[in-house]
């Protein structure tokens, strides 16, 4: 059948099967043995038109209701950001995300020059010596860092506060099982922050990792050099899982005193896209790169003299150890990486910090609000960044599909997460919403709560 | 052309790429002690400097747009412009994970639909979509197999690979907490049925088979391997990587095999964007499905819902949220493009554009598992390498002095000098003549002035690189001049 994507024509196949020397296509498959074969069409619909794909596709994301056709307050790991222009029309770029995996450095030196901006960047940020070229996504960046530290000291447990975010410890789990890795899950102290008493009291010898997020699930800031006396004073290494806008603002993990930060790059213009493809990123203290899982773009010298870049370090990757390297992590996020060196790129040291502003005193401006319509309250005493819990005086669930009403995500319910959290929600808001969207919220949830009572 | 500075070497104190609107609440602080001390030092640049510069590097990257790229094993299939745009529709790429199901019933029914799919193409019960990559879905199909064994109060210790096999196999097994052993290939390329015997037992969790296999030769005894481990109760792992091959005409799970990952990004046409994103969903057979990760699509009168309760034997998540979504929805406009009766002609064209290359090639270089293949072939420098002292490197590194991508070389590992050429169906007969000519010549050239190929790449923006000091001397970031005393 022609087809837009099968440029072979009857002709063609004439000639080349008579080069190959074979009378048929089909008995280029005689190696499959025929009780192998399928023998029957693919019990499925039919090709499509380009025109046909687009109803059809249009149809679908038409029954969405978007973030962008609605005003959402959700966060709990995935942020909206106005992502710069500069950024689309970049990842735009075919010779990018056409391209393969940077095996070929000649010819993927673009490719290869961004990567290392984009590791040059993730060092900056999070004031650490070494970054990786991108991991799948926050969870599992979280999770590749504590069978870090497990590899790197040698001990088979670790601590996780139960400030990170539920499905990143999910994630934790599931890979440090299997290799009887023991995973303790510390709650957090009611201000919201980490219970540095309790942490203290799992932690000990045969602890690897001590790992934390900042901004916490909850919104909340932690302290990340009491962590890192914690953790250290046990020989452990400390994680710290951080969101990068907050950076702009925030202490960074090599300031604390953090052997390795993770966390997802989804706020530097990526979109939200129902939750991926995003970007992990890791970077951890010069000691520890030889246990990075992942690729790594390094500089050197071509036979002209130039400066050239190359995937380097590659005696921990699996196409060269098989299984004995360090991950078995082949593709990553690349393109996703390129995307949060742009943005970085285009905001600069001063728009990070003006984000990051303009996110802490959303929220602010909005948590000072909502705390004063009637029966609500803010349960954290905790400081926050941009998102913060809400304990309504009912359920959750009727205020939320009220607002949902009126247009207004109005935040993502604990209720999800913890059967025991049945009115609580947490809000988050970012610099993409304006003074009158905020104070609508403040109206419309007061109005809502009014009617559930 | 000229080398392109680093972003941080354009950069001026005071320019800027992008601005904000003014802040219309009162400025809020954070207390002392957790702000941080200095800015990071982000490059500081003007919008036109920094489209100009990531413009720049987007002119010193290959990608199939721009050239042919038979890299082997890595299927480099044209990436269709439709899925991009549908891709970039709002309602799609502004959806929020944790939005509630009535506003997301769009981006359900792409899940479910691409189930249905990848279901129906492989022959499996029972699909997850949550992997992000191929070698994350070997590592998913490893704990779903781990799972399954524990339950039956088992806990078998090894999982067997080919050596012919790709590096991810035996590293995902190894991340699983499984030993790995290796099995011989035999000398037609296919698994050594003696050999696999030998190392079968009860300790024995899951060999892991590509099919076709890294040769291109189809694994013509996959039952009678599948019996024999399922005689063990052991499991057959299927590696997608090779399912173009074969897609709409034979399926894995009629071959026995028990779990399976798709590549998305390489039989169903998502870009792989330099290096990922991918997205790895995998196959199951039924008494697998308990295992699989959550949450889950499920369908009923009311419409989509995602479900993350009522599996007390799943794994858990392997990532958060549902999977690489973009590219899920991606892979089934694709799918959606070739219909039930088009992807059967992918497969047919696959194989007989890797045909047609390997014959006009074959007698140029040793091709060790004979004249016909499956998608791909494995080709052998050995010959020159003796005769004339070029190796499979320096006829990659010539190549991309004619503006081609090389192919996978030194991989599989069991043939020496190894060149593995894979065309894919999307490629032209003019293409791939245009191709065998140049690659013939080349094979001319290494008899007659082999030095060309020893000292090439000419013609691109960099020579050969000094790999070994690149790693020697890690030189991994861009690292400020420290502030001017204060």
């Amino acid at each position: 059948m022609p087809h837009p994507y099968l440029p072979l024509t009857d002709h063609d196949r004439a000639a080349m099967l008579k080069a190959i020397g074979e009378p048929a296509v089909d008995s280029l498959f005689d190696s499959i043995p025929p009780d192998l074969r399928l023998g029957r069409p693919l019990a499925l619909p039919g090709h499509l038109s380009e025109m046909e794909l687009a109803r059809e596709f249009g149809r679908m994301a038409g029954a969405n209701r978007p973030v962008s056709s609605l005003e959402s307050y959700l966060g709990a790991g995935a942020y909206e950001h106005y992502a710069p222009s500069v950024v689309r029309h970049v990842l735009g770029r075919s010779e990018f995300y056409t391209s393969y995996t940077p095996y070929q450095p000649e010819l993927t030196q673009g490719m290869l020059q961004a990567i290392w901006e984009y590791q040059s960047m993730v060092c900056l940020l999070t004031g650490m010596d070494v970054s990786n070229a991108s991991l799948y996504e926050g969870g599992h960046a979280l999770a590749e860092s504590c069978l870090m530290a497990c590899a790197a000291t040698g001990r088979k447990k670790v601590v996780l506060a139960e400030g990170l975010h539920p499905e990143y410890r999910q994630v934790v789990k599931t890979y440090a099982g299997p290799q009887g890795i023991q995973v303790v899950e510390v709650p957090q102290a009611a201000s919201g922050a980490a219970d540095l008493k309790a942490l203290e009291a799992h932690l000990d010898q045969d602890c690897a990792a001590l790992a934390f997020m900042n901004p916490n699930f909850f919104g909340c800031l932690e302290s990340g050099a009491d962590l890192a006396g914690l953790a250290h004073s046990k020989g452990a290494l400390l994680v710290a899982c951080v969101e990068p806008v907050s950076l702009g603002l925030l202490a960074p993990p090599g300031d604390f005193g953090a052997d390795i930060a993770c966390g997802e790059g989804q706020p530097l213009g990526i979109p939200l896209s129902f939750g991926g493809p995003w970007v992990g990123f890791i970077a951890c203290r010069q000691a520890l790169v030889r246990r990075m899982p992942g690729r790594i773009a390094g500089i050197t010298d071509d036979n002209r003299g130039q400066r050239a870049f190359v995937l380097t370090l590659q005696t921990r990757e699996q196409h060269i150890r098989r299984e004995k390297a360090t991950s078995n992590i082949c593709t990553n996020q690349t393109l996703l990486a390129l995307a949060a060196t742009v943005t970085l790129s285009a905001l600069g040291p001063v728009g990070l910090q003006e984000v990051a502003t303009q996110c802490l005193s959303k929220a602010h401006y909005l948590a000072g609000l909502v705390s004063r319509v009637p029966g609500v309250e803010l349960p954290h005493a905790a400081p926050f960044f941009c998102e913060f819990t809400l304990r309504l005086p009912v359920e959750s669930a009727g205020v939320c599909r009220a607002m949902r009403g009126q247009g207004i995500l109005a935040g993502v319910e604990l209720s999800r997460f913890d059967k025991a959290r049945p009115r609580d929600l947490l809000v988050c808001a970012t610099e993409t919403k304006t003074r009158a969207q905020l104070d609508r919220y403040a109206e419309v949830l007061a109005r809502a709560i009014k009617e559930a009572a | 052309m000229s080398s392109e500075p680093l972003i941080f070497e354009l950069s001026s104190p005071g320019r800027r790429a992008f601005d904000l609107p003014a802040l219309d609440v009162p400025e809020a602080t954070l207390p002392g002690a957790l702000r941080r001390g200095r800015a990071p030092e982000l490059p500081e640049v003007s919008q036109l400097d920094l489209v100009r510069h990531f413009t720049h590097l987007s002119q010193r990257n290959m990608g199939i747009d721009t050239n042919f790229y038979p890299l082997g094993s890595c299927t480099m299939k044209y990436n269709p412009k439709v899925n991009e745009d549908v891709a970039a529709l709002p309602g799609f790429a502004n959806l929020h994970p944790y939005q509630s199901g009535d506003t997301v019933q769009g981006a359900l029914e792409v899940m479910f639909e691409l189930e249905r799919w990848l279901a129906e193409i492989s022959g499996m019960d029972a699909i997850s979509l949550q992997p992000t990559a191929g070698s994350q879905g070997e590592l998913t199909a490893l704990f779903v197999c781990r799972a399954y064994h524990e339950k039956k109060g088992r806990r078998p210790r090894k999982v067997l690979v080919p050596d012919s096999s790709h590096g991810t196999n035996p590293a995902s097994a190894a991340l699983c907490g499984y030993e790995v052993e290796t099995v011989k290939s035999d000398d037609k390329g296919h698994v050594d049925l003696e050999d696999l015997k030998a190392r079968l037992s009860p300790d024995v969790a899951c060999l892991m088979m590509t099919n076709p296999n890294t040769v291109g030769v189809f694994e013509k005894d996959v039952r009678a391997i599948a019996a024999m481990l399922h005689a063990v109760d052991a499991q057959l792992y299927y590696d997608g990587a090779n399912l173009n091959a074969i897609c709409g005409l034979a399926r894995p799970g009629d071959m026995g095999c028990d779990m399976m990952h798709f590549n998305l990004h390489k039989t169903f046409s998502t870009p792989h964007g330099g290096g990922g994103p991918g997205a790895g969903p995998i196959g199951v057979k039924e008494h697998l499905r308990p295992f699989l990760p959550v949450p889950r699509v499920e369908k009923d009168a009311s419409g989509y819902h995602l479900k993350e309760e009522g599996f007390p034997e799943s794994i858990g998540r392997v990532r958060c949220f549902y999977g690489n979504f973009g590219l899920l929805l991606r892979g089934l406009v694709y799918m959606r493009a070739l219909g039930g009766d088009g992807l059967p002609e992918v497969a047919r064209g696959a194989v007989l554009n890797a045909n047609y290359l390997l014959a006009l090639l074959k007698d140029r270089f040793e091709a060790p598992y004979g004249d016909r293949c499956m998608h791909e072939f494995v080709l052998s420098a050995s010959r020159q390498k003796r005769e004339n002292g070029v190796s499979a490197l320096d006829f990659a590194k010539r190549l991309l002095d004619f503006g081609y991508h090389a192919p996978t070389v030194y991989f599989p590992l069991i043939v020496p000098e190894a060149l593995m050429v894979e065309p894919t169906e999307t490629e032209s007969k003019e293409t791939l003549d245009a191709f065998a000519e140049v690659l013939r010549g080349i094979a001319r050239e290494a008899v007659e002035t082999p030095e060309l190929l020893r000292q090439a790449p000419v013609n691109t923006v960099v020579g050969r690189l000094d790999e070994g000091k690149a790693a020697r001397q890690p030189n991994l970031r861009w690292t400020p001049c420290p502030p001017p005393p204060a």
